[in-house]
């Protein structure tokens, strides 16, 4: 429900000083058609502050009912009707007061056309007013959900993208510190230390939603670390940056599943020894990260293999930056290579 | 007993290893990375069990046990529980959610030296390996070697008894499977069957000439001439849209 347009303080000000000046007018007239002042302050303090109580309930009311179909109709009718009841309240009211002096009694009643004018003029804007202030309030509070609504299913959507890529990974990595609790349980601690460090990673909530480089090469050699205890010697990695990189900022766990897709495909697609290079780079205001694995051009399927890791990374680079164009693959010799762009903050 | 471990994790493999420990009566004779190696321990060494996984380099363990003559009893080992239900379609001894204790594992022996289990038939596999993903392609035998065709290469299939030609650019190669399951398996990728013995990569397709009553000759791109009998032809138009 909308609060009236009385809760507001400036307008509530204004709404009193409106009425102060239209006093004063009516006032000034009555003073120019040889009004004495006791009787014009009378008339015009009563009149206009009956139809300020009149204008504030019309007001008021739209705070209840919104008309949405006819609603220049029913600002016509109301308005009419409103100041046809002021009339009747206001002439009740001088009645009461002057019913002793005849003679002003009836000056009133013969200006009753201007009165009843000037009072559908004011009741009517008043309406009108109050009718375009509700029906813009309610406009900003539905635009507001809908952004609301909006922001929240993007949230859902980037939580869902980045959890998405953990189980098999989670329990192959338990089966392997299964196996060296037997024989090694001192590698054993050390993996359960890793994957543990790995997993909050994961949890950290996105309030942190951009990482500088170094931070996210961190995680990612602990995942590396990970992989590398449970496909031992086939599995190699190179990193190959700068220092200049390491302060270049990127979306949280971004780099973490291009990497797993990289292992992935590699390691499956091919039954050797499976080198993963990373490169990253500063350009021009970009951060350019490639991830390069090998792959059996014969038998994988004609760049169909860019697999759910991608998907998913290509989803959240157009969440958040509104493109498509970051995230790019090509073949080369045996070599599946994907490059990733993410623009840098100013 | 004969045993075989194959799994492409090195401590996946040594925690199989280690629980065996107990059990005396077991020779593990070889223990593979993939199903390529698979494969070949399995003739050579005509174990009476393995211990396979699921998702491997190059061939999933669905499609290795596809390739295999008589599949001995095999107790899956894997990460993957989606595909617990196809296993036990296979008469899968059993199916170990990895990580698994030494009690799961016992009894997963218990229940096979139980039941030494029969081989399943071959199309029940090949639908199991299907599931796993890469369905674009088959995995077949050539002499020793495995040779893995991605569907689009192929050109047609021919029926040659109990089995069938795979005919691509690379050569032909037999697959000992039926007619019936490659029209249906092959449907998706634009395949027809527009011959009792035929079955046709539209994409490849050319021209079709009308040849004496009721019958067309199909024209490939690869210059391949199929035979396409009356319904076979009324299908083939029918996946063209004409």
């Amino acid at each position: 429900m909308a609060n009236s347009i009385l809760a507001d303080k400036r307008l509530r000000f204004f709404f009193s000083a409106w009425w102060l000046v239209w006093m004063f007018i009516q006032y000034v007239i009555l003073r120019q058609i040889h009004i004495d002042d006791k009787h014009a302050v009378i008339d015009s303090v009563v009149s206009n502050f009956l139809l300020a109580a009149i204008c504030f309930f019309i007001s008021n009311n739209m705070k209840y009912y919104l008309p949405r179909q006819e609603k220049y109709w029913y600002i016509l009718v109301t308005s009419l009707t409103l100041s046809g009841i002021w009339m009747l309240l206001q002439h009740g009211t001088m009645w009461l007061i002057f019913r002793e002096e005849d003679s002003y009694y009836n000056t009133i009643r013969s200006s009753w056309s201007i009165r009843y004018g000037a009072g559908f003029l004011l009741i009517s804007s008043m309406s009108m007013f109050s009718l375009l202030w509700y029906s813009q309030r309610e406009q900003k509070e539905m635009d507001a959900r809908k952004s609301e609504a909006e922001h929240l299913t993007k949230e859902a959507e980037l939580f869902k993208l980045r959890q998405q890529l953990q189980p098999h990974f989670l329990f192959n990595s338990l089966n392997s510190i299964s196996a060296l609790t037997g024989s090694q349980p001192e590698k054993a601690r050390h993996m359960i230390q890793q994957l543990s460090d790995f997993l909050r990673g994961t949890l950290k909530k996105d309030d942190q939603q951009w990482n500088t480089m170094e931070e996210e090469i961190q995680y990612l050699r602990l995942y590396l670390d990970i992989e590398k205890v449970r496909f031992g010697h086939r599995l190699q990695t190179e990193i190959i940056l700068n220092d200049v990189v390491l302060s270049c900022k990127l979306p949280a766990l971004l780099l973490q599943p291009l990497v797993e897709n990289a292992i992935k495909f590699g390691l499956y697609d091919t039954t050797g020894d499976v080198l993963i290079t990373l490169k990253a780079a500063q350009e021009n205001n970009y951060l350019k990260i490639m991830i390069q694995n090998p792959f059996d051009p014969e038998t994988s399927q004609p760049l169909k293999g860019t697999g759910f890791g991608l998907s998913s990374v290509q989803r959240r680079l157009f969440l958040l930056f509104a493109r498509h164009d970051l995230l790019n693959t090509q073949k080369n010799e045996g070599h599946f290579i994907t490059t990733i762009l993410i623009p840098q903050p100013k | 007993m004969k045993v075989i471990i194959i799994d492409d994790e090195p401590l996946a493999r040594s925690i199989v290893k280690e629980y065996l420990q107990s059990h005396t009566d077991v020779d593990i004779v070889a223990e593979c990375n993939d199903g390529f190696e698979g494969m070949k321990a399995i003739q050579q060494y005509e174990p009476g069990l393995i211990f396979l996984d699921i998702q491997m380099p190059k061939i999933n363990g669905f499609e290795m046990l596809e390739l295999i003559e008589n599949p001995p009893g095999v107790i899956f080992t894997t990460a993957f529980d989606e595909f617990a239900i196809k296993a036990f379609e296979l008469n899968a001894t059993d199916y170990l959610l990895k990580p698994f204790s030494k009690e799961r594992f016992d009894k997963a022996m218990q229940k096979y030296l139980n039941h030494p289990v029969s081989a399943p038939s071959h199309s029940v596999i090949e639908t199991a390996a299907k599931s796993v993903g890469q369905q674009n392609r088959i995995v077949v035998k050539d002499g020793n070697k495995i040779k893995i065709i991605p569907v689009n290469q192929i050109h047609y299939l021919e029926a040659a008894d109990d089995y069938v030609k795979i005919v691509t650019a690379e050569g032909t190669f037999l697959k000992k499977r039926t007619m019936n399951f490659f029209e249906q398996s092959l449907s998706v990728y634009h395949f027809v069957r527009i011959h009792r013995s035929y079955i046709m990569n539209t994409q490849l397709l050319t021209r079709i000439d009308a040849y004496e009553k009721d019958s067309h000759i199909v024209l490939l791109t690869t210059g391949d001439k199929l035979p396409a009998s009356k319904t076979g032809y009324v299908k083939l138009k029918g996946v063209l849209g004409i």
